[in-house]
């Protein structure tokens, strides 16, 4: 389907969220929408997707100008959206899915599931999808209940479908069969619209990409532009990818993990047997495809998790088995993974944020009474030193930005003496610009001297940050190198290949 | 197009933003629309005149003097027996008497409000730190047992009598309250579901207790506890010879008050207890101890509820029957409300307990004046409480404008958990 957008202006109250955007799609193209979080890229897919109405301009679908009030018009217009928050019913079936809202029924009224299920067929079967209609979603993994949703779109006839940040919530591997799959649906001749602000996606699956800023389109580029520039016009300036590093003289050992076993909720091993130091000065980078234990060792170091054998020494105090309260009086600083989930109260005060695990720490309180004199004047300080972007220190962390979220977890754990600072997935879900600020302020904190330990399943991250990398793979740690290593060696530890240490 | 007065303009921007003080406001005069249909639709004078619409031309005019007649005299009642009768008070100020009869109802409706106002702030803190205390009445009675028991069955000076009898109060409904609270802290045992239960338990030992040799009243074969020493007792705030029942108990209430607010507001404990509320597993990652946290809710909760119960016994009745706080004195139900309505703020239970307070006493005035049942107070109060809870349906009635973000959250998520 050919795609136009004419001058799409949309307005809220005084704020501009699209101004005059022109955008093309070509049939059986690939047209990615860069930009970075609150660009108005949300906006405007809403607008084509009949969810809004814009304020000006017009939408041309093969050079017919028409006007979507609804997401039901869209559909039959032939616009499929798969949302970056999944919209399936969890107990349902694959095929209960796909013909919610638009049963085929037969004489009686009655679903004509054998139809729907024979269509869900012949789709997964033409784009490579591999989806068993039968399956019921809830069992199926995060990279398959999208290949769900992306059938959803086709089985009503979608001739351009958006994919809205649709690599968020994968992993490597499901990042790269869905770049597979959305190159066949290219191919067979429908228009994919991929909104997202990942570089390297851009790179890899685009035809045409084009770069939104607040509100504005500020460029068009090829995908052979390479990251830098395609970053510095997302950002508006020139954004460091890398972080420069001082080399620092590496101090004792900060972090000592002997053969630590870790258990996961279904009572499986999930960590077998690490055994890893982080001394001070270095950071060390734990590499690895999601859910090969990551996860369960680092909730094991922060006392969130029971270690089932093994030990956990931090500084001179052993933590195996600790509470979280005695990890964190250890000296242990966490940017927990979900940061909504674990590391903030949303309802409450950015303030009152600031000290969320060290409200009794003087001078934030004295004898059981808060001092809410000192955690404002805390705050203020903070939100400078940090950069903060938030109205008010006294407004909810629901209103400010993910990126900003962030920012004031890491200004907290930052902010108090530290022995380590353990970091899991810390730049998860933030624009170009945060993943820069939070990359900076923990390489500034290794240079002074002290130890860190990332996880990211972000290979670049993962590379741009550690002084060496571990691999994890299957709960055990299948390589430890250095980051001058080549991604191809890398990848093969990551897949579960055993090398010797080369640190 | 003329534009209106900016000064006009202003005072109606305030006026109709939804904030949750003017939701409250209009979901009361909501609340009393609904008893004033209630009134209409259940009253045989009024439904008569209504049938009789067509009879006359007069017909109309009367049936709708004869609806006003009656919904009036319902509120007047209903007024003049909780808060004061203005033509009573201006007797008392024009002659200097009758003081009695024009301070009756406020005092009356003051010490209703009194254990409402401490066993609801109780229910509030743990709605705050995201658990039900559906048990506070049960532990009010055990609160009530064991302060009017420290209060007949020891002898001692006023001095210490009374502190140790509000004292023995709180110890009885903190334990009361820890049983759930430990139960859920290390089984996982449902706090709704056991302290829902715990209340029959409690009955059945209040049975058990004003039945039983050492604390029956002696000579008395009937369910009823021993009467509390003058020594223990919370005088009323005149004197004996008032004839106003307001106690000291106001004191008691206002300290829980005081208390209250510096716990959510200013404690350390209090902060945990909040973060623990809003969302507890960010609680845990931060270092609190939720077994901690939910026990210490649980015996302040029930403690706060035990007071209230001593205070009820201290300053009314003076002991304790088999009917105590049961049926329509179950002030630990009402206080689920009651809190709900107050936002579970220590500031805005003392108002919505006071509103609850005195539809309570002035509906019985009304019964007893318009023979409208008392249950038309409780009508009002359900409705006023159903209204409040769905502040965007009062928002779209009185077409108020979207209130500032976050202000008007539902007072409690959820069953816990």
């Amino acid at each position: 389907m050919h795609l136009e957008l004419r001058g799409i202006t949309k307005r809220f109250g005084s704020l501009i969220a699209n101004d005059h955007i022109d955008l093309e799609v070509q049939p059986g193209q690939v047209h990615s929408l860069l930009g970075e979080n609150g660009a108005g890229k949300s906006t405007l897919m809403n607008v084509l997707f009949g969810l809004l109405t814009p304020d000006e301009g017009q939408i041309a679908l093969n050079g017919e100008v028409v006007e979507i009030h609804n997401p039901g018009e869209a559909v039959r217009r032939g616009i499929g959206m798969v949302h970056q928050h999944f919209m399936l019913v969890p107990v349902f079936s694959v095929t209960e899915n796909v013909v919610l809202g638009f049963e085929p029924t037969t004489s009686l009224n009655r679903v004509d599931y054998r139809q729907a299920r024979d269509d869900i067929r012949r789709l997964s079967h033409k784009f490579n999808l591999d989806v068993d209609p039968d399956a019921i979603v809830e069992n199926l993994p995060v990279g398959l209940q999208q290949r769900v949703e992306i059938l959803k779109a086709l089985s009503h006839d979608a001739e351009l479908l958006i994919l809205d940040e649709p690599t968020a919530v994968l992993t490597p591997q499901e990042i790269d069969s869905l770049m597979t799959i959305v190159r066949s649906l290219a191919d067979s001749g429908k228009s994919v619209l991929f909104i997202t602000h990942k570089l390297k996606e851009v790179k890899a699956i685009a035809d045409k990409i084009t770069v939104i800023r607040h509100g504005r389109v500020v460029g068009r580029a090829e995908p052979s532009a390479s990251e830098g520039e395609l970053a510095s016009l997302m950002v508006g300036r020139d954004v460091q990818l890398t972080v420069e590093k001082t080399p620092t003289s590496l101090g004792e050992d900060v972090l000592r993990l002997r053969d630590v076993v870790v258990l996961d909720d279904r009572g499986l091993v999930a960590v077998n047997g690490v055994s890893l130091d982080v001394r001070a000065g270095e950071i060390v980078a734990i590499a690895g495809v999601q859910g090969n234990g990551q996860t369960e060792l680092v909730e094991a170091i922060a006392g969130m998790r029971p270690v089932a054998s093994g030990e956990i020494t931090l500084g001179e105090r052993d933590i195996t088995n600790c509470t979280p309260r005695q990890a964190l009086d250890a000296g242990l600083g966490h940017i927990p993974e979900d940061r909504q989930r674990d590391g903030l109260i949303l309802s409450m005060s950015v303030a009152d944020n600031l000290v969320l695990n060290t409200p009794r720490r003087a001078p934030f309180a004295r004898r059981g009474t808060r001092n809410l004199a000192a955690v404002n004047t805390n705050a203020d300080a903070l939100v400078g030193r940090f950069d903060i972007r938030t109205t008010s220190t006294q407004a909810p962390v629901s209103s400010l930005s993910g990126g900003n979220q962030q920012k004031v977890i890491v200004a907290r754990e930052l902010s108090r003496p530290l022995e380590l600072l353990l970091a899991s997935q810390p730049t998860r879900g933030l624009d170009v610009g945060s993943i820069e600020y939070v990359h900076r302020q923990i390489v500034a904190y290794r240079n002074e001297g002290h130890a860190a330990l990332i996880v990211s399943s972000e290979l670049d991250e993962v590379l741009a940050l550690g002084d060496r990398v571990a691999v994890m793979f299957e709960g055990q740690i299948s390589g430890v190198v250095a980051p001058t290593t080549s991604r191809e060696t890398i990848g093969l530890l990551m897949a579960g290949t055993r090398e010797t240490s080369a640190d | 197009m003329p534009t209106e007065p900016t000064t006009k303009r202003s005072w109606r921007i305030h006026a109709t933003t939804g904030s949750p003080v003017v939701v409250t406001v209009f979901a009361l005069l909501l609340g009393l629309m609904v008893g004033a249909v209630v009134i209409i639709t259940t009253t045989p004078a009024v439904l008569d005149a209504w049938r009789g619409l067509f009879h006359s031309w007069s017909a109309p005019a009367h049936a709708l003097n004869v609806t006003f007649d009656n919904v009036g005299a319902a509120y007047r009642a209903m007024f003049t027996g909780s808060i004061i009768n203005p033509p009573q008070l201006w007797h008392s100020l024009v002659t200097g008497r009758g003081w009695t009869n024009s301070l009756t109802p406020l005092s009356e409706t003051l010490t209703y409000a009194t254990p409402l106002v401490i066993v609801s702030i109780g229910v509030g803190i743990a709605f705050q730190t995201g658990l039900f205390n559906i048990g506070a009445n049960g532990q009010a009675v055990i609160g009530g047992i064991a302060g009017a028991a420290m209060g007949s069955m020891v002898h001692m000076p006023s001095v210490f009598h009374l502190p140790l009898s509000l004292l023995a109060g709180v110890a009885g409904g903190a334990l009361c309250g820890a049983i759930p609270g430990l139960l859920k802290a290390y089984t996982g045992a449902h706090e709704v579901i056991v302290t829902l239960m715990f209340n029959y338990v409690t009955y059945a030992f209040l049975l058990f207790a004003v039945l039983s040799t050492p604390f029956q009243q002696p000579g008395q074969q009937n369910d009823i506890g021993r009467t509390m020493d003058s020594s223990a007792q919370l005088a009323p705030l005149f004197g004996a010879h008032s004839g106003l029942r307001v106690s000291y108990g106001i004191f008691v209430a206002a300290a829980v008050v005081l208390f209250a607010w510096w716990l959510l507001n200013r404690s350390s404990i209090g902060f945990d207890f909040r973060v623990t509320g809003a969302n507890p597993a960010a609680a845990r990652a931060s270092g609190i101890n939720a077994k901690t946290v939910i026990v210490l809710v649980f015996l302040i909760s029930g403690g706060l509820a035990g007071l209230a119960g001593v205070v009820q016994v201290a300053s009314t009745t003076h002991y304790v029957d088999g009917g105590f706080l049961i049926g329509n004195a179950g002030i630990g139900f009402t206080a689920i409300t009651v809190a709900l309505l107050g936002r579970n703020r220590p500031v805005g239970i003392v108002w919505a307990s006071l509103l609850f307070a005195a539809l309570g006493v002035g509906g019985r005035n009304m019964q007893s004046l318009t023979g409208i049942p008392l249950d038309l107070a409780t009508v009002i109060q359900s409705a006023i409480v159903l209204f409040v809870a769905t502040p965007l349906l009062v928002k779209e009635i009185f077409r108020l404008r979207g209130t500032t973000q976050g202000s008007l959250q539902l007072a409690t998520k959820g069953w816990g958990s």
